[in-house]
């Protein structure tokens, strides 16, 4: 799966959470959580997504890894094949 | 024979527009079952039946709306079953009777739900091929027509999730009952408020372990904590749990309402019914389940009553305290701030420490502040054993 796609997946499970925003336009560096008023609950939904959709569960002291679009994909690439 | 009658589901609801009967005379329910769905300003809600039984007859038509307490079905019980159910025509008929719409000529057949449905939504009917008796346009169509209308501008992966953004009238008639409510509440209800600072590492320090455990889908968050938290200590302090009603009704079973906000603004409020029986796992499953569904206003009745208590919330990055207006006619608000790392001594030692700062709004025509202080310090012992929680 290339980054492309990744961040497909990763927009599209974002959609599914916060359906009023626009998570395709989220800057590289911009903080997902502050940016599209994510709450922690929310947040464990988004990371539920993930994991139904590329089969990885992201452990829970991982997540300060995880905080922007460019960071999350760079975490994701080298564990997703 | 019962009479099911028109539930309140808040202090706010004053009546609903009943929008479609799920059973019809002669259908066997079970307690729990979705007897009718109704309209309220809390969106579109399933109601459940409470009682075991066999439909004898519906009372209202739909599109009728009825205030709170009106009886809207007649139900025999398992006992009185052996009666034949009555098929007559439903007794109180919504004020556009369907068979003037039906039959008149030169005109579009359809129903009064389906007509409002189409106003409200700015659909035109005679682009509508209708599917109901006589080619009347019903209920289905519209929202068939509405829903294609809404899915041409939202994303593909939205419709694939079948969420559906609250329209604006439903934002609009949220904000109308929260702000009936709390008005109602700061107009009669005299509040004290108390605040204690809680160390939470501990907890977390047990919840991150036990999440290390669990698969994703049952990872525990601090919210799960705080409810079973709060519901234990009003065991302990019991006049906390109830309401007001010209003096203070203690209730047995102790159902949490937390406050859910919504993305388009507006807060609603489902409960966990005895909250102090369940597993935090338990608890965390039920917000796992109720959560999304609150936000896309998607509630059964029964998620929506009989809260004897409210928690607020305020969440990770946000303020640090919060003073509730209490739900009427609750007796007492929970409020907590969001967690952050302080200096704090403990055992004379200054350290680091995860803090959260918890407050509490007490009706003090029921309570007063030293019942508001005993149970706060009950919370604090219980969140310092989050392994007995």
């Amino acid at each position: 799966m290339n980054k492309e796609e990744i961040e497909k997946i990763i927009v599209s499970s974002l959609k599914k959470i916060a359906p009023d925003t626009e998570p395709s336009k989220l800057s590289p560096d911009e903080n997902i959580k502050e940016t599209l008023g994510i709450d922690s609950f929310d947040f464990l939904q988004f990371i539920i997504s993930l994991d139904e959709k590329l089969n990885l569960e992201i452990p829970e002291q991982d997540y300060g890894k995880i905080t922007t679009m460019s960071s999350l994909i760079n975490y994701l690439t080298p564990k997703i094949k | 024979m019962i009479e099911f009658l028109m539930p309140n589901l808040g202090a706010d609801m004053e009546s609903g527009t009943l929008t479609e009967w799920r059973k019809k005379p002669g259908d066997t329910v079970k307690r729990g079952d979705i007897i009718a769905e109704v309209e309220t300003q809390k969106g579109l809600i399933e109601i459940e039946v409470f009682e075991d039984g066999v439909i004898n007859k519906l009372l209202i038509d739909e599109g009728t709306k009825v205030p709170v307490g009106t009886p809207m079905a007649l139900i025999l019980t398992a006992t009185e079953k052996q009666v034949t159910p009555v098929t007559e025509e439903p007794k109180i008929k919504a004020k556009e009777e369907k068979q003037e719409t039906i039959s008149e000529p030169g005109k579009i057949k359809a129903t009064p739900l389906a007509k409002r449905i189409a106003s409200e939504h700015k659909i035109d009917l005679s682009q509508i091929q209708g599917t109901g008796e006589n080619g009347a346009i019903t209920k289905e169509d519209v929202e068939n027509a509405i829903a294609k209308q809404v899915v041409i501008p939202v994303e593909e992966s939205l419709k694939k999730a079948g969420e559906e953004i609250p329209d604006k009238s439903t934002t609009t008639n949220i904000r109308a009952a929260v702000a009936a409510a709390m008005e109602k509440s700061n107009r009669e209800i005299p509040h004290y408020y108390l605040e204690k600072t809680i160390d939470m590492s501990k907890a977390l320090a047990w919840m991150s372990e036990a999440n290390k455990q669990r698969p994703v889908k049952q990872r525990l968050l601090p919210g799960a904590l705080f409810i079973k938290a709060v519901a234990l200590s009003l065991r302990e302090v019991p006049e906390l749990n109830g309401i007001w009603n010209n003096g203070l009704q203690v209730k047995s079973d102790i159902n949490i309402g937390f406050v859910v906000s919504l993305r388009g603004g507006g807060i609603i409020v489902p409960a966990i019914h005895n909250a102090n029986l369940k597993t935090v796992d338990e608890i965390m499953e039920k917000l796992n389940d109720i959560i999304p569904r609150a936000k896309a206003l998607k509630l059964r009745s029964s998620e929506l009553s009989d809260s004897t208590v409210t928690i607020t919330s305020i969440g990770e990055g946000g303020a640090d305290s919060v003073y509730g207006i209490i739900y009427p006619p609750q007796v007492a608000i929970i409020g907590f701030g969001n967690i952050s790392k302080k200096p704090f001594a403990q055992d004379d030692l200054l350290g680091i420490h995860s803090l959260v700062n918890v407050t509490i709004a007490a009706d003090h025509r029921a309570t007063d502040g030293l019942t508001g202080s005993r149970f706060l310090m009950a919370l604090n012992t219980h969140l310092q054993n989050p392994g007995s929680l």
